[in-house]
């Protein structure tokens, strides 16, 4: 289970009493205050592992920049970027029109980099003699319309649902792309991770799940959505149908040959591209 | 020895008037350091109650009770978003009456097995085994649950189910023929009544067996499409209960002594009259206690539940159904939680605190009662 959860503002109070403690404590010539080697990210979840990833990388090559990376969601990222509290806020899904006047408003611009394509493949047991299911049928399925697979041409077998928790990012964009406005439906059942939804997959004849591209392997069948086959090439050109890029937001282009341009530009070299699938995210480059 | 202590008293007496007040300041200290401890502990259960009850409330506030109690559509992350609760706590009820059913049978009769069946030094190596199970910790429970168990009810299901309910009711039928037949035949002339008793047997056993054979071929024929439901998970809470509900009714009904056990056989009572009529119901309350600790601990459980109970917020059809996913309050708080920080002072944030506080008010309650029959018990122990 990934929950990554926020500690209680008593529990933040007194954490950042003993934090400030420490920093006083601490001698001031050092790389503490000086905050132009200091990046602050913060926002969505999903775009967390990356973030993460490309601090531990960059702050391994600069050992004297403190990367701090918070997730507290993709509406807190924006937030924070409009307070002045983080310099690139992560996010799975573009500015809200709001968020963006609220931003201009405070004489913040916002700015998108797109670092990863997160490409949800839809999965079902390999026994399945399934290969293609339309957007439309997935959603029915989901929503309780189509409960069995000779409803959509395959055998006389309950369907059994799996999706993520509702906590998840690939949920938000499964949500997103496919349900759009229906409900999920009550009888479907909730996993807490990409890992889990597969196995509950792999393990069950009827089943049908999601998990993101990266986490595709040969125990489970991924089907073909609208006859587009999920693979970085469709995942990047657009065919395929559920795919969303995943943004780093800051204010204005940073500064050229700063740390926080470095970071947000790490994507774009081959290091950030092999962290990227090793992720199981789809990489903007194609670096062989 | 006595002059010693006389001496020391002595020195005591003579002590000086500055001496003796640090002496009593040092008690005085003592005793506040340990005041302060004892009263922590009980300040932390108070800390609990007060901010959950702090977070609950506003949720109450924002969305009333009527939908959170009475509607079953549970979609927290939708807009607009709907917070009815009603499948979840259908959903705990369910998987803690599963496990209830497992648990309770078992380990009873495990515990009468244990204290009064089997040799001393036997117990003595059975009863620290039952009780490891208590030391696994839930998340390899429910990996079990998990890998293991939802495929083979998946693959093997009919079997299972159908080998259980002969395993069940097998033995009680073989029973209830026995003493049916016997209560039946005592109404018979002497010199027939043993051939009376046998020929009520085997007529009674046809009709119950084709029964028990009618059930479990049906039984047989289900197909479990899911595996990850309220019957694996019942199964495995049960499992979890048992060290709980073995332990501390076995202690019960060690508690009830030799004395009452070697008068019921002075009496001339066999081994069963004793346990049935005897030792059972004068350590009642301890296995009532028992069972409600067992209860808990299937109501408290997260990770378990959150692993394999598939997590679907529906109410089975019927709603005895154990082989439909469903989801408890537990697993719902776990799962739940690290979205809805993301807009604390939410509803969505403050339905997981009226939940949590939901598990709180039915977990004191459940402990309130087992402390009552506990302190009932030792009050007859001491009579």
């Amino acid at each position: 289970m990934s929950t990554q959860k926020k500690p209680l503002p008593l529990i933040r109070k007194v954490a950042g009493g003993l934090f400030a403690a420490v920093a006083l404590c601490a001698p001031s010539n050092g790389a503490w205050g000086q905050t132009e080697d200091k990046v602050r990210i913060d926002g969505s979840t999903t775009v967390g592992p990356i973030t993460k990833a490309f601090a531990e990388y960059y702050m391994r090559q600069h050992p004297d920049v403190n990367i701090t990376v918070s997730e507290s969601g993709s509406g807190n990222g924006a937030k924070s970027l409009v307070n002045g509290t983080c310099d690139a806020a992560a996010m799975s899904r573009f500015m809200k029109p709001q968020e963006f006047s609220a931003a201009v408003d405070k004489g913040v611009m916002p700015v998108a980099h797109v670092v990863a394509i997160d490409g949800i493949a839809i999965v079902v047991h390999p026994s399945n003699p399934m290969a293609n299911l339309t957007v439309s049928q997935v959603r029915d399925i989901y929503a309780g319309k189509i409960t069995n697979w000779s409803q959509v041409g395959g055998p006389d077998k309950k369907i059994v649902a799996i999706s993520r928790d509702s906590n998840s990012g690939t949920f938000e964009c499964f949500n997103n792309l496919v349900m759009q406005k229906e409900k999920i439906a009550g009888s479907t059942e909730y996993v807490g991770s990409n890992g889990a939804a597969r196995q509950r997959v792999q393990s069950t004849p009827g089943a049908v799940g999601y998990v993101g591209l990266g986490f595709l392997d040969r125990t489970v069948k991924a089907l073909s959505v609208d006859n587009v086959h999920p693979d970085p090439d469709s995942v990047t050109s657009g065919r395929y149908p559920v795919a969303r890029p995943l943004y780093l937001f800051t204010d204005g282009y940073p500064e050229l040959g700063s740390h926080l341009h470095a970071f947000v530009t790490l994507h774009l070299s081959r290091k950030g591209q092999e962290i990227i699938e090793s992720l199981g995210f789809v990489p903007v480059t194609h670096y062989k | 020895m006595a002059d010693t202590r006389f001496i020391i008293q002595r020195n005591s007496l003579i002590i000086s008037a500055r001496a003796n007040r640090l002496r009593r300041l040092a008690a005085l200290g003592g005793r506040g350091i340990l005041l302060l401890i004892t009263s922590s502990s009980a300040l932390v259960i108070l800390f609990i109650f007060y901010f959950i009850i702090k977070d609950a409330l506003p949720f109450f506030q924002l969305r009333g009770l009527k939908e959170f109690f009475t509607s079953t559509a549970w979609y927290p992350s939708s807009s607009p978003a709907s917070f009815g609760a009603t499948s979840i706590f259908v959903g705990s009820g369910l998987v803690t009456l599963g496990a209830i059913l497992v648990s309770v049978p078992l380990g009873v009769t495990a515990a009468v097995c244990l204290s009064d069946m089997l040799p001393f030094s036997l117990r003595q190596l059975v009863k620290p085994v039952i009780e490891m199970l208590a030391a696994i910790p839930s998340v390899a429970f429910g990996f079990f649950a998990l890998v293991v168990f939802a495929p083979q009810l998946q693959e093997r299901g009919g079997t299972i189910l159908s080998v259980a309910w002969w395993m069940i009711t097998a033995p009680v039928a073989f029973l209830m023929l026995w003493i049916v037949s016997s209560v039946l035949s005592s109404r018979l002339p002497e010199r027939i009544r043993s051939m009376g008793r046998l020929g009520l047997a085997a007529a009674l056993a046809a009709p119950t067996f084709w029964g028990i054979w009618f059930v479990g071929r049906s039984f047989h024929a289900l197909e479990i499409s899911s595996g990850a439901n309220a019957l694996n998970v019942s199964i495995i809470l049960g499992i979890m209960a048992l060290p709980t509900i073995v332990s501390v009714s076995e202690d019960a009904l060690q508690s009830v002594g030799g004395e009452l056990r070697e008068g019921a056989y002075a009496l001339g009572a066999t081994r069963t009259e004793t346990m049935l009529r005897i030792v059972i119901p004068a350590a009642k309350s301890g296995i009532c206690a028992a069972i409600i600790l067992g209860i808990m601990r299937a109501i408290g459980e997260t990770m378990v539940v959150w692993m394999a109970s598939g997590n679907a917020a529906q109410i089975p059809r019927p709603w005895f159904n154990v082989l439909e996913p469903v989801r408890t309050l537990t697993a719902t708080i776990a799962g739940e939680t690290g979205e809805a920080d993301h807009v604390t002072g939410s509803a969505r944030y403050h339905v997981l605190f009226a939940m949590a506080l939901c598990l709180l008010v039915i977990s004191y309650a459940f402990n309130y009662v087992s402390d009552r029959i506990v302190r009932r018990t030792s009050r007859i122990g001491r009579a």
